[in-house]
């Protein structure tokens, strides 16, 4: 298992599923700050608290430049049912087909049970890592002061 | 820049919502009416006789009650029955709309009539609000979340985790409302502490 992109680093090439069923790819990160939120999967009890906490402050994260969007290996209907069921805005992002390869591409793809490690990922308008976290665990749950923290580095 | 950068949960207050021994280990206990897991904790920590300061963590999309919950413990609070209220909540779950509220509110001896213009005032959702935002910073990521002796818990605590704290026994339970009344006014801090 690869660790997950570090600062630094160009964002590699990927493509993912938007809820609308267009790409979201590599392209669409030039001209803003964007924070992956990758998730194991939908509908887990962690994964629902973690969309709630960061939903509650998305005014903030807005405030603060920045878009978040949620990418798991769940495929889009599923992830439109997770979002709603949260009541949560946060946009989905799917990697379902070909499964993981985005994810793998940014290495958060955790190979024992097939489906997204927890992890963040902000990178900057100019395409390249600003920050990174990987969970210990998927149970390990980034609290949104993290990413606060992160998007007030310079 | 935005107050949700990393900060430990700020020191005991006057507003404070505190109950139990003044001489026991403080628990923050940062909690949602609305929340199963909350109340179980709330029953742990009420058994075991546990220092407890409440403080919000009201999600708006958790659940549609969640806030309007808080907001009607503080204007309880108001009139000096912010644990008697909460008490009432956790022991009632899943029975949040407003004619629940008044209900738990009479059978307390409330003015109503003044708890349901409170409990819609800016104020108060700003109070429940700053809460929330402050146990967001201090890096909760569940309801519940409890902070003690520089301890972070998140979810329910158990025996183990109460008992080093030195809570293991268990203790009787305010049987009225002017008991918990009491309990709450001698327990309040007489100077400023650390939390964790």
């Amino acid at each position: 298992m690869s660790p997950v992109v570090a600062a630094g680093e160009p964002a590699p090439e990927f493509t993912l599923k938007k809820e609308d069923g267009e790409p979201f790819t590599r392209e669409d990160l030039a001209d803003r700050t964007t924070v992956l939120v990758f998730y194991p999967t939908a509908f887990s009890s962690v994964c629902s608290d973690q969309f709630q906490i960061y939903e509650e402050v998305l005014e903030d994260f807005a405030a603060a430049g920045a878009t978040l969007c949620g990418v798991s290996c769940d495929q889009n209907d599923s992830q439109v049912a997770f979002r709603e069921s949260l009541g949560v805005t946060i946009e989905q992002l799917s990697d379902f087909e070909p499964k993981g390869a985005a994810t793998k591409a940014f290495g958060a793809y955790f190979e024992p049970t097939g489906v997204s490690n927890r992890a963040l990922v902000i990178i900057g308008p100019d395409q390249v890592v600003q920050w990174s976290w990987e969970g210990e665990h998927s149970g390990t749950l980034p609290g949104a002061n993290l990413i606060f923290d992160a998007l007030a580095s310079p | 820049m935005t107050d949700l950068r990393s900060a430990p949960p700020p020191a005991l207050r006057d507003d404070d919502h505190v109950r139990g021994p003044v001489d026991a280990t403080l628990v923050t206990f940062y909690a949602d009416f609305t929340c199963p897991r909350c109340a179980l904790a709330h029953e742990r920590l009420t058994r075991t006789g546990a220092r407890v300061a409440f403080r919000h963590m009201a999600l708006r999309a958790k659940h549609e009650r969640a806030v309007p919950a808080a907001c009607a413990a503080e204007a309880a609070a108001a009139q000096g029955a912010f644990w008697a209220f909460c008490d009432a909540l956790y022991a009632d779950q899943g029975r949040l709309d407003d004619p629940h509220l008044w209900a738990h509110a009479r059978s307390l001896g409330l003015d109503v009539e003044r708890f349901d213009a409170d409990r819609r005032g800016d104020d108060l959702a700003a109070r429940v609000q700053r809460d929330t935002r402050e146990a967001l910073a201090a890096g909760a990521t569940t309801t519940p979340t409890l902070f003690a002796a520089g301890i972070v818990h998140p979810g329910v605590p158990d025996d183990g985790w109460l008992a080093r704290l030195g809570y293991d026994g268990v203790v009787r339970l305010p049987k009225t409302s002017k008991e918990a009344g009491d309990a709450e006014r001698r327990a309040r801090p007489r100077s400023k502490e650390n939390f964790i």
